[in-house]
């Protein structure tokens, strides 16, 4: 009852951060309108919203990468003017951005405080205090990192660790997360949220930016909607339900989230034996089979991505093989693996997925590129109409097909990704985290064409972090723990409670 | 859990294993001078004479300095072919003045030739930040443009070591406790310089920029402050060498320092600083600026045609490139692996 009560004379006060009627346009798209949020000390304030809702430019023109066409930006009752990054984060405003901004060539430590660093005698970097201080930044995180260790060739999760403790390095009183957990396991983002509790305990105010609502709901005291770059909606948490806010967002309703269609199994697909890859993972065994969703489950760092990388052929297996419909697949050849009929959707799409300055049309048939080649010339028409079959058939959303897949949302950029792939007509289609980063519209729509392609027939080998999706879109959940397999739960038998537990090793089934 | 935990031991290996990977282009250059300089000597026993030898140190000192100016350029992802230009200038500045007055004061000449240097630098550095020119581009057109300035200033004139003060000259050939005042001063810059990026948060920013340059901004670092500096004290060095450059050889005109600024990117990169920025040190780039001096004072001592000194810069160019992919390929493997074994 006391907190209550001290929250809502908190709320009562000036906001520390106040955002009115900011607008944003990029050429004639409107990036932002009607920006309005205010951030009051011990508040946490979820901000959600399809891809594409405006968040992340919301998110920069807090940070300062962006200046906005109109609006005030009010810091403690004072109108403020942020022209660069470094102006906001003087004023207190620490921002985890969604882009990868870390420096792949410098250590751990020095990422976390560039620009800040601890000085002795002379302005002289202090490395001592340096590196204790961010080991006891990391401390708090609850990950065991070196902080002289270089950044490049870490997980994607220890990177989005790194990018948190950047941005608890100094005292901020305005802490800006977007899409902090989307890289994260159970346990880490466990102890991220006990940090954002510990920072709010001290009166700072955080917005915090999730495509999970459960997150939203498990740490926000308010929550703000943003729906077409404006925002629509405003209240606290206690005021509103999951269906409520998916509605708000999208602007219509949301039926099923997670339709899998009932599938004829066929003859098996896929069949991997005894793969092991040295300090990777080891005597991984399982198969897929025609029709079949296979979710692959673990936490973060568990191995499943190297599995998938491993069958695919991008690593190479030190022992174990990988049959294909019988036939056995060379280690480490990707085109012998796309030959065989196997298709990889990989985690990192902008990075590993598309080509990001080429255009749409070019990146959804670059696995066809030979075909719609004659005399070494690519025929622009031809790649037209497979492109455009392909977006009709996915439902993307775009511009024009000669645009820069860059440009388009997250989701679509997926879409752009499954394309390329399904081009290829496979027989084993695998993803890693299909749906990360995209929202709920598009993600409903991702699941429901993963249900349509198994009905066809297609082996699926799905990897994900997110239980509800493993827990609806799967016919098996296989359960990896540091790199083994060590719970194959079928349909009827998974349930959170024991994917969580084999995923954490507490059982070993 | 306790998979989880590395091993003290574990992590001091892997920190140790990076640091002798960063610390061996040094070594492995300097293991490569001694075999060099060995080689020659047995072949060519008056190539370890003590005058040959401060010969070679002096000819280093200038292309060291320059070599350090163009490490913090390329460290920041850019690069500046005007060097050799700006060494140009600033070297007939030097002659010019101290001909026409030749009691003005030495430190003056220095000030206004680094000060020339700088000058040079900040017109590079300002077209390549708020111009947001490609450094590549702006540095080739100044490089030209700085070497035509350097013609109508001259307009075909030449300054003679007779016509410069002694004092000044002294400095190009004297030694203080055995030691060349020329090396003494490349000594200095490169360690002052070394000290700066390791130590410094301005120097510590430039590899930020390098290794990110759009995650360096996001993260509060002033990049476009901080090139435009690079920019400025490259040229600024560049203008030491000048100076240091008519201190040494007396005798200036339009051309001096002509091709200077492939040599001294070619000394970089073979020192260990990657071309696209983010890692290296001026020490790697300093060794290689001697690496590069010694292999040509050998081929001429052992009689080797020019082509074939021409050949062995170029080899030695790929080899370092080759070095440097093979090295970061195995330690990301490595650091992979060490990974994937603590994250089980």
């Amino acid at each position: 009852m006391g907190v209550y009560v001290r929250r809502e004379v908190r709320d009562a006060g000036t906001p520390i951060l106040e955002l009115r009627d900011a607008a944003k346009s990029y050429g004639a798209v409107h990036a932002l309108r009607d920006g309005n949020l205010a951030l009051r000390s011990g508040e946490v304030r979820g901000l959600v919203g399809e891809n594409g809702a405006g968040k992340s430019t919301l998110v920069k023109v807090l940070g300062g990468v962006v200046q906005p066409d109109a609006g005030d930006l009010v810091m403690g009752g004072a109108p403020v003017r942020f022209h660069s990054p470094h102006d906001a984060r003087d004023a207190g405003i620490a921002v985890i951005y969604q882009e990868p901004t870390l420096f792949p060539d410098l250590s751990i430590a020095e990422n976390v405080v560039m620009g800040y660093h601890p000085q002795r005698g002379l302005r002289r970097i202090d490395r001592g205090a340096m590196h204790r201080q961010v080991k006891e930044l990391l401390d708090r995180l609850g990950v065991q990192l070196d902080p002289e260790r270089t950044v490049r060739g870490l997980s994607i999760a220890d990177q989005q660790i790194v990018e948190i403790a950047k941005a608890l390095s100094f005292d901020a009183r305005v802490l800006i997360m977007d899409e902090p957990t989307a890289a994260l396991s159970g346990p880490e983002v466990e102890r991220l949220f006990a940090v954002v509790r510990a920072l709010q305990e001290a009166g700072a105010a955080v917005l915090f930016i999730s495509h999970r609502l459960d997150e939203i709901f498990a740490i926000c005291d308010t929550v703000t909607v943003m729906r077409d770059g404006a925002v629509v909606h405003d209240a606290r948490i206690a005021e509103m339900t999951t269906d409520d806010m998916v509605r708000r967002m999208v602007g219509r309703e949301l039926s099923a989230l997670f339709p899998k269609q009932d599938a004829q199994i066929g003859e098996r697909v896929l069949e991997v034996k005894r793969l092991t890859r040295e300090g990777v993972f080891f005597d991984v065994s399982f198969e897929v089979r025609a029709g079949e969703i296979v979710a692959l489950a673990g936490l973060v760092g568990a191995g499943r991505s190297e599995v998938a990388r491993a069958i695919f052929g991008i690593d190479r297996s030190d022992a174990g093989h990988v049959e294909v419909s019988g036939r056995r697949l060379p280690s480490g050849r990707p085109l012998a693996a796309m030959q065989a009929g196997i298709a990889f959707v990989p985690e990192d799409r902008r990075m590993q997925g598309l080509v990001m300055d080429l255009s749409v049309a070019r990146n959804a048939t670059l696995t066809r590129i030979r075909a719609l080649t004659r005399l070494g010339l690519i025929r622009v028409g031809a790649e037209n109409r497979l492109a455009r079959e392909w977006a009709d058939r996915l439902r993307l959303k775009f511009h024009r097909l000669e645009d820069p897949v860059g440009f388009l949302s997250g989701g679509n950029q997926q879409k752009v990704v499954l394309a390329k792939w399904l081009a290829t007509e496979p027989k084993l289609l695998i993803l890693d985290e299909p749906t990360r980063g995209i929202d709920v519209g598009t993600k409903a729509e991702v699941h429901r064409l993963m249900g349509e392609l198994a009905g066809r027939g297609l082996a699926v080998l799905m990897i994900s972090s997110e239980l509800p999706e493993v827990l609806g879109m799967a016919d098996r959940v296989l359960v990896m723990h540091e790199g083994r397999l060590t719970s194959e739960l079928s349909r009827d038998e998974a349930d959170e409670e024991r994917v969580i537990r084999a995923a954490s090793g507490v059982e070993a089934a | 859990m306790s998979v989880h935990a590395a091993s003290p031991g574990g992590a001091a290996r892997t920190s140790r294993l990076i640091e002798w990977v960063l610390r061996v282009r040094e070594i492995g250059i300097i293991g490569a001078l001694a075999l060099l300089v060995t080689v020659t000597a047995i072949l060519e026993p008056r190539f370890i004479e003590a005058d040959s030898l401060r010969n070679l140190a002096l000819n280093a000192s200038i292309f060291a300095i320059l070599a350090v100016g163009q490490t913090l350029v390329i460290i920041t992802r850019n690069v500046d072919l005007s060097v050799g230009s700006v060494l140009g200038l600033s070297a007939f500045l030097a002659g010019d003045l101290l001909s026409k007055h030749p009691g003005m004061s030495l430190p003056l000449v220095f000030v206004l030739g680094i000060g020339l240097g700088a000058a040079c630098g900040l017109f590079n550095g300002i077209l390549v930040t708020w111009g947001q020119v490609p450094a590549l581009v702006v540095t080739l057109g100044t490089l030209y443009a700085f070497r035509g300035l350097a013609f109508l200033w001259t307009d075909g004139r030449q300054v003679n070591a007779e016509t410069l003060p002694d004092p000044f000259l002294n400095l190009g050939s004297d030694s203080i406790a055995g030691v060349p005042i020329m090396v003494i001063i490349a000594v200095v810059v490169v360690l002052a310089v070394g000290q700066w990026l390791r130590d410094y948060r301005p120097g510590r920013e430039l590899y930020a920029i390098g290794s990110n340059p759009e995650g360096a901004r996001l993260a509060g670092v002033r990049a476009q402050r901080r090139v435009l500096s690079a920019f400025v004290l490259a040229g600024a060095l560049a203008g030491l060498g000048g100076v240091l450059f008519t201190a040494r050889f007396g005798t200036v005109d339009a051309t001096a320092g002509v091709g200077y600024e492939l040599t001294v990117i070619a000394a970089t990169v073979v020192g260990g600083v990657a071309i696209f920025g983010g890692t290296g040190s001026v020490y790697g780039a300093a060794l290689g600026a001697l690496l590069l001096g010694t292999i040509t004072s050998s081929l001429i001592v052992l009689r080797v045609e020019a082509f074939w000194q021409q050949a062995a810069i170029g080899a030695l160019l790929l080899l370092a490139i080759s070095l440097d992919r093979l090295l970061a390929v195995r330690v990301e493997a490595a650091l992979r692996r060490r990974s994937a074994r603590r994250a089980g």
